[in-house]
């Protein structure tokens, strides 16, 4: 069975917002990806940005500052 | 074979154009997965809205929704904004993409002002201050007219409506990719454009931009590619007013046309494209049986020469320029009917050169002589 590990994940209202938030990461180099919107996140858009918790540490501050819905902790 | 008929729309693109169409007809679903194909197509779209709202002067992308045409923003504008209780402003300027909408909205109870032009075509500015009445929701106006070329002054109008409580939608169908919009700096609520003329992108796409603020109801809904347990499509835009699949081989079209247009200059272009149309004008004065319709004093026009020849029928001249000369022109009443009444011309239509980028001088210069012939024969 395959193992499940902590990530955050960031929900938005549009996928405009999740490309954007996308684009903004890697410009910045933050690690992560988008993923198709997990079922525990019940609004938002089909898209969703992954990254590890402890990348979500490192850059909570910028992370903060960009458009998103909601941010969740899951085991993925 | 000369082109002239620009704008109705461009022919000749910047080659970067047809390029990106080619390499997005194997792009997926924007909106529609995370897979690779799916999020390819998503970044070109998204892409494409920064350049849009570069372009245009606006802060954010997300503001700036994708239609398949002016016409298409404009009835997504009247619908998504006018009731019936209220009022509206217009002129007799406009392209029946404006007329057609409103005339619909006036049936359904919606009042309408249509202010009149004058013998060259312009609408005064002054006539709009007098117009207002409490219920007076938007003026609704083209930036410049498919017909004389001649341009609106929409930060004057965006200044005035505002004091009345009142939007700016505009019809950038002719300037947008031509002459420099910056939507926050002219005021405009809402700039309704599209891709194929002066922008030089691919037929079927254009867009609309709609001010922070500013609620609408969506024209079309259906599909959105999530919230699909609701019976209500999202109300966020983009997603409000784009249900649907998105055009993306033309939207990644239209995103590199408006990358060439940053990296040229909306400014250099214009600049260039009036350059020739000064040129055919110079060439043509001439020439006595010559009619000429706009205000070609103003400082600020499209590169549209819009004539007669006395009272030949402008079906007849555009069919002798097609046949004996190769040079294409449009004829007829392009779509303007209130400014053919003004002008006397609804039967027999007008004949409309419009210049564009790619045209050269030899071109100019080769229209303008096919034109002496003609005038001599006819």
């Amino acid at each position: 069975m395959r193992k499940k590990m902590k990530y955050m994940v960031f929900a938005f209202r549009t996928t405009a917002d999740a490309i954007a938030m996308e684009k903004i990461c890697n410009t910045h180099h933050i690690a992560g990806r988008l993923i198709p919107t997990p079922r525990e996140i019940s609004a938002g858009c089909g898209l969703a940005w992954r990254m590890t918790d402890a990348d979500y540490e490192k850059w909570k501050e910028q992370l903060a500052k960009m458009k998103y819905d909601s941010v969740t902790a899951l085991m993925l | 074979m000369i082109y002239f008929d620009n704008a109705a729309t461009t022919i000749k693109k910047p080659p970067c154009v047809g390029e990106a169409v080619v390499n997005a007809l194997s792009a997926g679903n924007s909106g529609r997965g995370a897979h690779g194909p799916s999020l390819s197509a998503a970044r070109i779209v998204y892409e494409a809205r920064e350049k849009l709202a570069e372009l245009f002067g606006a802060e954010d992308p997300s503001r700036i929704a994708f239609a398949s045409n002016a016409t298409e923003a404009l009835n997504i504008a009247v619908n998504g904004l006018l009731t019936e209780d209220c009022h509206v402003i217009t002129t007799a300027s406009e392209h029946n993409s404006v007329l057609r909408p409103l005339y619909r909205k006036e049936k359904a109870g919606m009042a309408l002002t249509i202010l009149p032009v004058d013998r060259k075509g312009a609408a005064s500015c002054e006539q709009f201050s007098h117009s207002f009445r409490k219920n007076t929701r938007a003026v609704v106006i083209q930036h410049a007219s498919n017909l004389t070329g001649n341009v609106m002054d929409l930060s004057y109008l965006s200044s005035l409506a505002h004091k009345k409580g009142a939007l700016l939608v505009v019809d950038a169908a002719q300037t947008a990719g031509c002459l420099p919009i910056d939507v926050e700096k002219q005021g405009i609520d809402i700039l309704c454009f599209t891709g194929h003329k002066a922008m030089m992108g691919p037929q079927g796409t254009g867009g609309i931009y709609v001010k922070q603020g500013i609620e609408m109801e969506p024209f079309c809904v259906g599909g959105s590619g999530f919230m699909s347990f609701s019976k209500n499509h999202p109300s966020d835009l983009p997603a409000a007013l784009e249900a649907g699949t998105l055009n993306v081989p033309g939207i990644a079209g239209l995103n590199a046309a408006a990358g060439y247009l940053l990296y040229t200059g909306v400014e250099v272009i214009g600049r260039r494209e009036r350059e020739l149309a000064d040129l055919f004008l110079e060439k043509i004065s001439g020439i006595d049986r010559i009619r000429l319709y706009g205000d070609y004093t103003a400082k600020e026009r499209t590169a549209v020469v819009s004539l007669n020849i006395d009272n030949e029928d402008s079906a007849r001249v555009a069919d002798l320029l097609w046949e004996e000369y190769r040079i294409c022109v449009r004829a007829g009443a392009h779509c303007a009917p209130l400014l053919h009444q003004t002008f006397g011309t609804t039967e027999q239509g007008i004949v409309r050169f419009s210049f564009s980028w790619f045209n050269t001088e030899k071109e100019v210069l080769a229209a303008a002589d096919a034109l002496k012939d003609l005038a001599l024969s006819l």
